[in-house]
């Protein structure tokens, strides 16, 4: 049993994730004039967010969970190379095999590699956002195997040709008519819109996928270094079926998956499907250990444990090490109101919402994806509701600098906020831009003391909304109007 | 005015330093942290000699607990006076609630209204909810309050957000004004002046029926009220 690394050039030129929508202000345009998007995405993430609250609520204090989360893994990160050793030892001890991906290409290698050898063709796949960030399932069908999704909601994305738009609710962009369609075509059945049938329809088909395949592949929740376990949780129960079913079991982690030992295990769960989902745990959590053993009924003869890097590494010895400790909940998209009005698939990448916006610049280099961190409110829900308590606004403000320091941002961009500051430096140049601001506002298009056009790089205030006319007398006024009055020099009251 | 007008009524002497500008937050929150210390510096400067420093936009508040420090982390006695003026620093309600404790029940309204609230995010910087703010406006004699719907959804303003953003910033306050409307409220309660210009903005364009007011408005024309009778 020996831990095999594949490839050895490191940052290939390909990008770390793949870029599905390079073009964010074209599509951000589209899907925030898209209602129909809206009300999808308010009748799910938001009422999951709310599910979370409630959920969280019923702990006795979720606040304190939520930080000892976020330490256990900022410690896991601290010592990773620690951690991932212990892992790999257990692993091994259970009687499994570690393999180390450099990119994403050497992890999809690793995969085909063991379908080889292990003479595997049917693939059933369980959900996996690494595999989404490799494109797996592309390079399966090219190297002549058979993937197939299992998650209800991959499968569709599958047999459409689709992307996810959601890290833990992937399908949330379709409505059941769009699905309807979708089955109609693949299964050649007539056409229903009635999500009961839809769900039956794929259940049938897919139990029987179930019991041909050779090969199954899950994604890793969470990676226990001191028992070499890995955690599964689902609530479709695909997961249980892929990992037990088929003769050889691939399950693939990104490497900062990794929890220490057993007894933190309980933390996480605790906070997992409450924040993904306002459970209170996931239907099916499976603790496997290598693969089974002699006197066991069921399992995989073969337990491999693929543990990707394509670029962690290089954020781990960065600013913003944070980002590693996500477990990718979705409770951040589920908060955020640019997510709930643009959806996942403008964020360009796998990675969509909060995390996403700053993770896909860090993954795929800052000049690439230049607006996701300046495409936020800064509102903090995301902070808010993250149960590792990665600071998501802050690092966006960061990463914004480093684009500044990197010479991305623009020259004009720059220009402005110096001459913004001059004016707020000095006491007359402020006055001078009050008055400036005053007069030049009293030209401009208005009606019933609000203007309805402002001109410059301030037109995208008034292209959806009205901006108000300074009073006739501001603040600054009345005040000295009320110091003549009383007498009173500035200074004293 | 209304914010010194209740100030005043509660027993606080009120200065305004003509000398203050602007707290530096739209230069940091857009990576120019070096352009917003010295708006920080002047701040700090201009607000020595002050006991409580009460700003009615709590995203002012938030910036100057939250990042002042901060800013001066490698110089220990300016980071030592940034830390001392974030500690004298509140946002108008956190003030009158926690600090002056005030009881607004004897005030009351010239004409009986409702009354919506709007959860501004700042609230998180400040690790307060609204409830304080929801709380005053319950107290009120003539207020009657209905629950906004989303209450605690950012409203899209987030500063150069909006102008950069439009699209999205603008489905963002097209459905905070839809909530707005549901309540068929008379005035939404917005404590900050941004998100008070976004929603109010919005508002009129979308010929919405509510008016857009900060609590301070309410509270002197209650005061007010009171002092003519
Ligand atoms: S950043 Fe936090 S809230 Fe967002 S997916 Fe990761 S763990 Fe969940």
């Amino acid at each position: 049993m020996t831990a095999k690394a594949a490839g050895s050039s490191p940052g290939s030129l390909r990008h770390s994730l793949p870029v599905f929508n390079p073009d964010f202000m074209r599509e951000a345009a589209l899907t925030s004039a898209d209602e129909a998007l809206h009300t999808a995405l308010d009748n799910s993430v938001t009422k999951k967010d709310y599910g979370r609250r409630a959920t969280l609520a019923e702990l006795p204090d979720s606040d304190a969970l939520r930080t000892l989360a976020g330490d256990i893994k900022r410690h896991t990160l601290d010592n990773l190379d620690y951690y991932l050793a212990q892992l790999e030892a257990n692993v091994q001890k259970h009687g499994g095999h570690v393999h180390y991906a450099l990119g994403r290409d050497d992890a999809n290698q690793l995969v085909i590699d063991i379908a080889r050898q292990t003479n595997s063709k049917l693939i059933v796949k369980s959900k996996s956002m690494v595999s989404e960030e490799s494109e797996l399932n592309h390079a399966l069908e090219k190297a002549g195997l058979e993937p197939l999704e299992t998650d209800l909601g991959e499968f569709i994305l599958q047999v459409d040709n689709d992307h996810p738009s959601h890290i833990v609710m992937p399908v949330i962009h379709r409505n059941a008519k769009d699905i309807g369609r979708v089955f109609e075509r693949y299964f050649k059945v007539p056409y229903t819109d009635d999500p009961q049938s839809l769900a039956e329809m794929a259940r049938v088909y897919l139990r029987q996928r179930f019991n041909q395949a050779d090969m199954g592949i899950s994604g890793v929740n969470f990676a226990i270094a001191d028992t070499g376990s890995i955690v599964l949780c689902t609530n479709e129960g695909n997961g249980r079926m892929c990992t037990s079913r088929p003769r050889v079991h691939v399950a693939i982690m990104g490497m900062e998956k990794i929890i220490p030992e057993m007894r933190d295990l309980p933390i996480f769960l605790k906070l997992l499907a409450r924040s993904a989902s306002g459970q209170a745990l996931t239907q099916y959590t499976n603790i496997i250990t290598g693969p089974r053993r002699a006197d066991e009924h069921d399992g995989p003869d073969e337990f491999h444990l693929i543990i990707m890097d394509n670029g962690r590494s290089r954020i781990l010895a960065g600013d913003y090490r944070d980002t590693l400790r996500c477990i990718r909940c979705g409770a951040c998209l589920n908060a955020c109101p640019i997510y709930r009005k643009v959806g996942g698939h403008t964020y360009g990448s796998v990675y969509p919402g909060p995390i996403g916006a700053l993770i896909t610049p860090l993954f795929n280099g800052l000049a690439e994806h230049k607006h996701l961190p300046h495409a936020s409110s800064l509102c903090g829900a995301c902070y808010e509701a993250c149960p590792v308590k990665i600071n998501i606004p802050e690092m966006l403000i960061h990463m914004k600098k480093d684009q500044i320091d990197q010479g991305i941002a623009g020259f004009g961009e720059k220009l402005i906020f110096r001459l913004w500051t001059t004016g707020l430096r000095y006491g007359w140049t402020y006055r001078l831009g009050q008055f400036a601001q005053r007069v030049g506002m009293r030209l401009l298009p208005h009606k019933d003391g609000w203007i309805t056009r402002l001109p410059g790089p301030a037109k995208g205030w008034t292209a959806i909304r009205d901006f108000p006319q300074p009073p006739k007398n501001n603040f600054r006024t009345l005040w000295n109007q009320r110091r003549v009055d009383r007498g009173t020099p500035e200074g004293k009251r | 005015m209304a914010v010194v007008k209740t100030l005043e009524h509660f027993g606080c002497s009120v200065d305004f330093p003509q000398a203050q500008t602007c707290c530096g937050q739209p230069q940091f929150n857009n990576g120019y942290p070096q352009e917003a210390r010295p708006l920080a510096e002047r701040m700090i400067r201009v607000f020595k000699n002050s006991a409580y420093i009460v700003t009615p936009s709590g995203s002012c508040a938030a910036m100057i607990r939250d990042h002042y420090p901060e800013l001066f982390k490698d110089d220990p006695a300016k980071h030592q006076e940034a830390l001392d003026f974030a500690a004298r620093c509140y946002e108008f309600v956190e003030f009158l609630t926690r600090v002056l404790k005030v009881d607004v029940s004897k005030l009351t309204l010239p004409d009986p209204q409702r009354f919506t609230y709007h959860y501004t995010c700042h609230l998180r910087g400040l690790g307060t909810t609204g409830e304080p703010c929801i709380s005053l406006l319950k107290q009120l004699k003539g207020a009657s309050f209905i629950p906004l719907e989303k209450a605690e959804q950012c409203c899209g303003f987030g500063g150069t957000f909006a102008v950069k953003y439009p699209d999205i910033s603008g489905a963002i306050v097209r459905d905070k004004v839809q909530c707005g409307q549901k309540t068929g409220a008379d005035v939404m309660i917005v404590n900050d002046g941004g998100c008070a210009m976004n929603i109010g903005g919005a508002c009129h364009r979308q010929h919405g029926d509510f008016a857009v007011k900060h609590i301070a408005e309410v509270l002197a024309s209650a005061i007010d009220a009171g002092e003519s009778r």
